[in-house]
């Protein structure tokens, strides 16, 4: 009954989404499909940082580790790095938890700590999984270093590879295309996970949190395990997303999980409206869209305007990008589609200085 | 320990005792050798660490005076850094072949990236953070990256990809300092960095300017129902931080010769790491915090090896300033000289 | 004579200083079942210190206290909410970008057991379990009177408003024992009134009431007993009438020492 509502619903939703990858092959060629395959994974990972920066408010400045980790125990059980050949319904939930229990090891300790250290904290351990992973090739060789790890297997459920091109009644379906089909799936399943606890007891805690600590746990809110479920969440997602990535990509190396990309995947929370699904959502499409574009007008644009490309177009690109950032902030601070609630609240955030204020206060009394 | 396990070994034959006792001063001279090697190792790595955290106490003030009053980390910083790298190093150049003296083409190529530096800082704030002031405070946060990120990429285009070696027009004679060697850059720089520290402390604690921001950092609204214009102050704070990073850029490129496009990013990071270790928001917390920084990083870097028995190498440096620093935060969670709003700036 | 059962919260030499000011020294009291209890003192008394201590913001230095019959010397305030005290603060702290329902249902969350599992699934008894919340969310708006007001956010409501449902939000977790500081600090006379009739109609449901409040007149009206502190120290006690003729209560009032802060409004009433 529900799903039936649902569907009718969504129909053309439905639709739309399903034929996408064709669409856009059909107009803009195969290149972009790829980059909408990478669109999907960026929204996965930018919805489970939505879940602690958004929901909980605690800003994690190394979400990226996550995601490396899921792509590496992916990459180091289904290569010929260690000759293991383990399959996606085993690597997929394995890198999940590993990154999970990264989630945990890392939290317990640090999650007392207010905002910007944490920020900070986060940041330092994103690093520190990085460097790991460039330098543990020697004495013994895990990661194979700065040169990665390729070969890896495809995505593949029994003996139906993602990697493959199909023919199906005189259509042609490529690797893109399946991927396309399977990100979308974990991506909807992401959303709805979100959805649900954001409407749920365990999201009002993490609400509450964000709003106010200490009157969350006057409250009886166990404010500690209740991050750390925020952060463990997050950090499960990243691992999924992670493992997609390395069997999409067939290839990682330390240099796709720099600092940079922990701050785009924040880029895409707070640009596209934090603690709202439908924003992050929009903040990651367009925060993946936009270099890509400016990467295609670049050096075109320059050639047709000055008859020869005056400055590298990769620089500009990324200038361009730069400006974008600032200048989206500055007309929408809350985000594109801020949460009802945000956009309500519109004006200042300054719950933290008075927390400090009167807890100053409050000491001196 | 291996001296006493070859003596107590039981001698079997009257004529092994001569060769035992040989090898006993063999031995002891190795050991003294070994202490004498790690002694040298030590003066040298604490003297590169003085050198190195002088620059990142430099940077964390800059971070730290923002943070103090703004409650902002200000992203872009690192990038103000590797501008006045820029442009003192174009500057120098230029003055170089226009046959200055050495000594003026320095201090006017300094001068020159302090201006330039200053201007990038009021006007970053002027355009990135003002207009957010009263936005989530993620939003500043962002414009923060975007600057960053337009700064790097504006560097790019200007100065290209490659690495420049930075023209010095005097040569830095190395001293022998016990068994270690330094050299005059390096005494330049920790030097410079103390008089520098010690004058700004001196702007905050005892003049008109410095009270105004102590008051801002301390209370914005009763600052400026007190009569003091925020603003300005504000501007002043970022101007301030801006030269101190034209003079972290200068000495950095000075000491390594090169300057990179990207030298900002990773500097950055490390001094607002620094800040934060010391207890940010705190001027003398930043300082320690940059001292401490460099000494345990070039500490680390030096014995890292030893350490772990040789797993770990060299390359584990950054590991281990950001080690450091969890664990720190763990211990102490407002950094090591903690957020004295009395002593913020 | 009181019977140490129906004690509800008792102090022991409870003592708490922050460097070297001494916020409360060996202040011993305690509240029975279902009275209401006034805390009085001029600012800087230590009142919130003392509310701060027993909601497990603060850990004490010394001594330690009895709450339901058990013993708390360290504690988290999710736990000590979990036995029975919730509160209200006095620069009120609700979660300013929630609705007036949420912030309830979030003080529901102590009594419901709903985890990630039931969130997914939506199973029957989860399903129950959110109905209930919302039910009795509603009912506590109902109860504290501002049922109107249910989507607003909690930072649109009007100062009064606020502090309702602040109490109500409190409520939400079932107390033993309520603790309000200063519920009546910047309310006008008529909404002074109604609160005093909202306080009684609490402690009539069986709920225990620890009150600070500056407005003497409420306290007397409303107070079974009432204790004064001056410097962290409990200098009076008993039922309103004494306290108001304790001559060490008149000489901190109304400055048997030279005090910077001025102490008017407790003043007034009770010279």
């Amino acid at each position: 009954m529900r799903l039936n509502h649902f569907l009718t619903r969504h129909f053309v939703l439905a639709i739309a989404l399903l034929a996408l990858p064709f669409i856009i092959d059909a107009l803009f060629g195969h290149g972009w499909v790829r980059i909408t395959d990478f669109a999907l994974l960026y929204i996965m990972l930018a919805l489970g940082l939505n879940i602690v920066v958004g929901y909980a408010g605690l800003l994690d400045l190394g979400y990226i580790a996550f995601f490396a980790v899921g792509a590496y125990t992916y990459a180091l059980v289904s290569s010929p790095q260690f000759g293991l050949h383990w399959p996606m319904w085993i690597t997929l939930p394995l890198g999940a938890l590993i990154a999970c229990g990264f989630g945990v090891l890392l939290g317990a300790p640090t999650l007392k700590l207010r905002g910007d250290y944490l920020a900070i904290v986060t940041l330092g351990f994103g690093e520190i999984i990085r460097i790991f992973l460039n330098n543990l090739n020697a004495p013994v060789n895990i990661t194979n270093g700065p040169q990665g790890i390729s070969a890896i297997d495809p995505l593949q459920i029994g003996s139906f590879s993602f990697g493959n091109s199909y023919q199906w009644m005189g259509m042609r379906v490529d690797d893109v295309h399946l991927h396309y089909y399977l990100f979308l799936g974990f991506t909807l399943l992401v959303i709805f996970i979100s959805r649900r606890l954001e409407d749920s007891r365990i999201g009002r805690a993490w609400v509450a949190i964000r709003e106010d600590e200490v009157a969350a746990s006057a409250m009886g809110i166990n404010t500690r395990n209740i991050k750390l479920l925020a952060f463990a969440m997050g950090a499960t997602f990243g691992g999924i997303s992670g493992g997609l990535f390395a069997g999409f990509q067939g290839f990682v190396s330390p240099e796709s999980f720099s600092l940079m990309e922990s701050i785009m995947v924040l880029c895409m929370v707070v640009l596209g409206g934090m603690g709202n699904v439908g924003g992050v959502v929009l903040g990651g499409v367009i925060l993946v869209a936009l270099p890509e574009l400016f990467r295609n007008a670049a050096g075109p644009v320059q050639q047709a305007l000055l008859g020869k490309v005056v400055v590298d177009p990769e620089s500009l690109r990324m200038l361009m990008f730069g400006l974008a950032l600032i200048l989206v902030m500055l007309w929408r601070p809350a985000g594109l589609w801020p949460s009802t609630q945000r956009r309500r609240e519109f004006a200042a955030d300054d719950s933290v200085l008075q927390q400090e204020q009167e807890t100053v206060y409050d000491a001196s009394k | 320990m291996r001296c006493r396990r070859w003596a107590a070994r039981p001698q079997p034959s009257r004529e092994k005792v001569g060769s035992h006792e040989k090898r006993h001063t063999r031995c002891r001279f190795f050991f003294v050798w070994i202490a004498q090697v790690i002694v040298d190792i030590l003066l040298q790595q604490v003297i590169n660490g003085l050198v190195q955290g002088s620059v990142y106490a430099l940077v964390a003030l800059g971070y730290t005076m923002v943070y103090g009053i703004l409650g902002l980390i200000n992203f872009a910083h690192g990038e103000v850094v590797m501008i006045g790298a820029m442009i003192a190093l174009t500057v120098l150049k230029a003055l170089l072949a226009a046959a200055f003296a050495p000594v003026l083409a320095v201090l006017l190529s300094l001068l020159a990236a302090m201006a330039v530096c200053m201007a990038l800082g009021y006007s970053i704030e002027r355009i990135a953070y003002r207009p957010l002031r009263n936005a989530p405070r993620l939003a500043p946060l962002i414009t923060a990256i975007g600057v960053s990120i337009v700064l790097q990429n504006l560097a790019m285009m200007i100065w290209g990809r490659e690495y420049h070696s930075f023209p010095l027009p005097f040569n830095s004679v190395s001293h022998q300092f016990g068994g270690a060697i330094v050299n005059d850059v390096q005494i330049g720089i920790v030097v410079v960095a103390l008089i520098i520290m010690l004058g700004l402390m001196w702007l905050v604690h005892r003049t008109r300017m410095g009270r105004a921001m102590r008051a801002v950092a301390e209370n914005p609204s009763a600052a400026a129902l007190m009569g003091v214009d925020i603003n300005r102050v504000i501007s002043v704070t970022f101007m301030l931080g801006s030269a101190l990073a034209a003079i972290a850029g200068f000495m950095v490129s000075a000491n390594y010769g090169i300057v990179h496009y990207y030298m900002g990013f990773m500097l950055g990071l490390k001094a607002f790491t620094a800040a934060v270790l010391g207890g940010i928001g705190n001027l003398r917390g930043a300082m320690l915090g940059g001292v401490l920084l460099g000494l345990i990083e070039s500490l680390g870097a030096g014995y890292i090896g030893d350490l772990t028995g040789g797993f770990l190498g060299s390359n584990y440096q950054d590991v281990f300033a950001f080690f450091v620093l969890i664990a720190v935060l763990i211990f102490r969670p407002s950094g090591l000289l903690g957020e004295k709003l009395s002593e913020r700036a | 004579m009181t019977q140490a059962s129906d004690r509800l919260l008792e102090l022991v030499n409870v003592g708490k200083h922050f460097g070297g000011v001494v916020a409360l020294a060996d202040v011993s009291l305690h509240i029975k079942q279902g009275e209401i209890y006034g805390l009085i003192g001029p600012n800087g008394a230590g009142k919130t210190t003392l509310f701060n201590v027993v909601t497990g913001l603060y850990q004490l230095d010394s001594g330690a206290f009895d709450f339901a019959g058990k013993r708390y010397t360290q504690c988290k305030p999710h736990l000590l909410a979990q036995a029975g005290i919730a509160r209200t603060f006095q620069n009120i702290r609700l979660f300013a970008n929630m609705s007036a329902l949420e912030n309830i249902m979030v003080g529901r969350h102590l009594r419901t057991h709903t985890g990630i599992w039931g969130a997914l699934t939506r199973h029957a008894a989860a399903r129950a379990e959110e109905r209930d919340t919302v039910q009795r969310a509603r009912e506590l708006l109902d109860y504290v009177g501002i049922d109107r007001a249910h989507q607003t956010l909690a930072k649109h409501l009007s100062y009064g408003e606020q502090r309702r449902l602040e109490i109500a939000r409190a409520l939400a977790t079932e107390p033993k024992l309520l603790a309000l500081d200063e519920p009546a600090a910047g309310m006008n006379a008529t909404e002074t009134v109604a609160l005093k009739a909202l306080l009684q109609k609490i402690r009539a449901s069986g709920i225990t009431v620890l009150l600070i409040e500056h407005d003497v007149k409420l306290i007397m009206g409303l107070c079974d007993r009432v204790a004064v502190l001056d410097y962290g120290k409990k200098i009076a006690e008993g039922v309103p009438e004494e306290v108001r003729r304790d001559k060490a209560v008149i000489a901190a009032y109304l400055g048997g020492e030279v005090t910077e802060t001025p102490r008017p409004q407790a003043g007034e009433g009770l010279g």
